[in-house]
């Protein structure tokens, strides 16, 4: 334990003596204050920008699209890796298509879905989908090849019907799994929304950095990435900490 | 293993399946052309005929090249990169376990929020382009191949203390052909991430190459052209992908 706690004071410190060199750097003019803002300036800014309520709407826009296209995903996603879990014909045919999915870059799709749904949200929904949907389905995909045969005897031996076999038996066996798939598929509607965003939108978090880096504001635009940074950190470590507490379930069990 | 003992009968109905599977894309694209017209995507015929025109234009190889030169130059820095700050960190047990999570936060930070800030501290052109390539592709290397390190049986390093390996022997002969794989799966992941960075940094900051032709053609409405580069990175993304996915499955029977 002792061990555990040295490495977590250690990450601390890392993470606290990074932002106090940067901010020492850029107070003393190392580093020049066009190029960076001092962490406790950012910091300020991004109270500031908050409490002003500029961006509220956009905030709201960029969390609910990011919440559809996630919720879309986890729902479409575990579906289709139950489907392809049952048809191994498929599954085999479309491997080498899910094994180069992420190699493509799905935002060179926007124009063609901007002209499909019209410039509303549609489009950014569906990248997110995009984005997100598949590595949900992987993660359910594995997460199903792993469920012990033995588990799957014992539950016939109980003679559970099928949906009792399912929600007593196989999700709970591969709920670790499926906690990776939703940590993954939140990470990259997040990113691919806020990306699609910055590149061709009006609206949104990803837009108002964009405006605010060409418009040269300075603060507003290291206020927001903080808020973004922050916010990304903060969702991704809670579905970090709920995965680690099933993974430990599981490997007591 | 598998593959060498699937029977060829198997194997030909794999094939059909796939084209199946393609041709299934081909009527999807189809679709698509006819409900959206060709304000916003070209037919797949007239989009294969277009690309095929482009591939004998000077101009369209020297935005290829472009695009080659600052994807090269981030994949070797983030390789090299990753790969000796992860087996650093994978060696130096307590200094990973600080810096792995704090990894794994930065992987899924949208980067594209920093890309000011490249902007900033690189200017416009090719050192921008291949520093957001690198900010993508250097973290998974290096969490790959310090995971690579860190899952190395133990037993792999205490025989090789029991046959009195020198420390060159230990690293050559041990270390490296039980890491490769993995650092290879990285490095894979790590390509395609790179690629991404690239051509998302070519869209801002740059008057050449795949990413400024997308971005240009969505600009100008030139649909056509657009479809067309599109088809070509998204063709090459997978081969290039599919290849490195054959040499990993290799690497991993070998051992």
């Amino acid at each position: 334990m002792s061990r555990g706690r040295a490495v977590l004071a250690s990450r601390v410190g890392l993470i606290v003596g990074s932002i106090a060199l940067l901010e020492i750097l850029c107070r003393t003019g190392v580093i020049n204050p066009l190029t960076l803002l001092a962490p406790s300036q950012m910091a300020v800014a991004m109270v500031d920008l908050l409490a002003s309520g500029k961006v509220t709407p956009d905030i709201e826009r960029t969390f609910s699209t990011v919440a559809i296209a996630f919720a879309l995903s986890v729902v479409v996603g575990t579906a289709a890796g139950a489907v392809l879990h049952a048809m191994p014909r498929l599954r085999r045919a479309l491997d080498p298509l899910l094994a180069s999915y992420y190699a493509v870059p799905f935002f060179v799709f926007y124009p063609v879905l901007v002209a499909f749904f019209g410039l509303n949200e549609m489009p950014l929904v569906a990248i997110g989908f995009a984005a997100a949907m598949v590595a949900m389905a992987i993660s359910t995909l594995n997460g199903l090849d792993r469920v012990p045969p033995v588990l799957i005897k014992v539950a016939r031996m109980h003679r559970l019907g099928r949906l009792r076999t399912l929600f007593l038996v196989v999700v709970p066996a591969a709920a670790a799994s499926l906690m990776t798939g939703m940590k993954l598929a939140l990470a990259y509607a997040f990113i691919s929304i806020i990306a699609g965003e910055f590149i061709l939108s009006g609206r949104g978090l990803g837009y108002q950095i964009a405006y605010a880096y060409n418009s040269f504001d300075n603060k507003t635009m290291y206020g927001l990435m903080l808020f973004v940074l922050l916010v990304a950190t903060a969702m991704n470590s809670l579905l970090h900490m709920w995965e680690q507490r099933l993974l430990r379930r599981r490997a007591r069990a | 293993m598998s593959a060498t003992l699937v029977r060829p009968a198997r194997r030909r109905s794999l094939a059909l399946d796939q084209l199946l599977i393609v041709l299934a894309l081909l009527v999807c694209w189809q679709g698509a052309y006819a409900y959206a017209g060709s304000s916003a995507i070209t037919s797949p015929f007239a989009t294969v005929a277009y690309a095929i025109s482009m591939l004998e234009q000077g101009w369209f190889w020297s935005n290829v090249g472009a695009t080659a030169l600052a994807f090269v130059s981030s994949l070797a820095i983030a390789s090299l990169l990753g790969v000796l700050a992860g087996l650093g960190l994978g060696l130096w047990r307590f200094a990973g376990d600080v810096t792995e999570p704090v990894l794994a936060a930065l992987y899924t930070i949208p980067k594209v929020t920093l890309y000011p800030l490249i902007l900033l501290l690189f200017g416009l052109g090719l050192s921008a382009k291949v520093a957001f390539g690198v900010i993508h592709g250097v973290i998974p290397v290096t969490l790959f191949t310090l995971a690579a390190v860190k899952g190395l049986p133990p037993v792999l390093l205490r025989s090789a203390r029991a046959m009195r390996l020198s420390p060159r022997q230990t690293l050559l002969h041990v270390l490296a052909p039980a890491v490769l794989p993995e650092i290879f799966t990285g490095l894979r992941v790590g390509f395609s991430l790179t690629l991404l960075g690239v051509l998302i940094g070519e869209m801002f900051a740059s008057q050449k190459g795949m990413g400024f032709l997308i971005l240009n053609g969505i600009n100008l409405h030139n649909v056509k052209l657009t479809t067309a580069v599109v088809l070509i990175v998204v063709v090459t993304a997978i081969l290039a992908n599919a290849g490195l996915l054959a040499a990993d499955k290799r690497l991993r029977r070998q051992r």
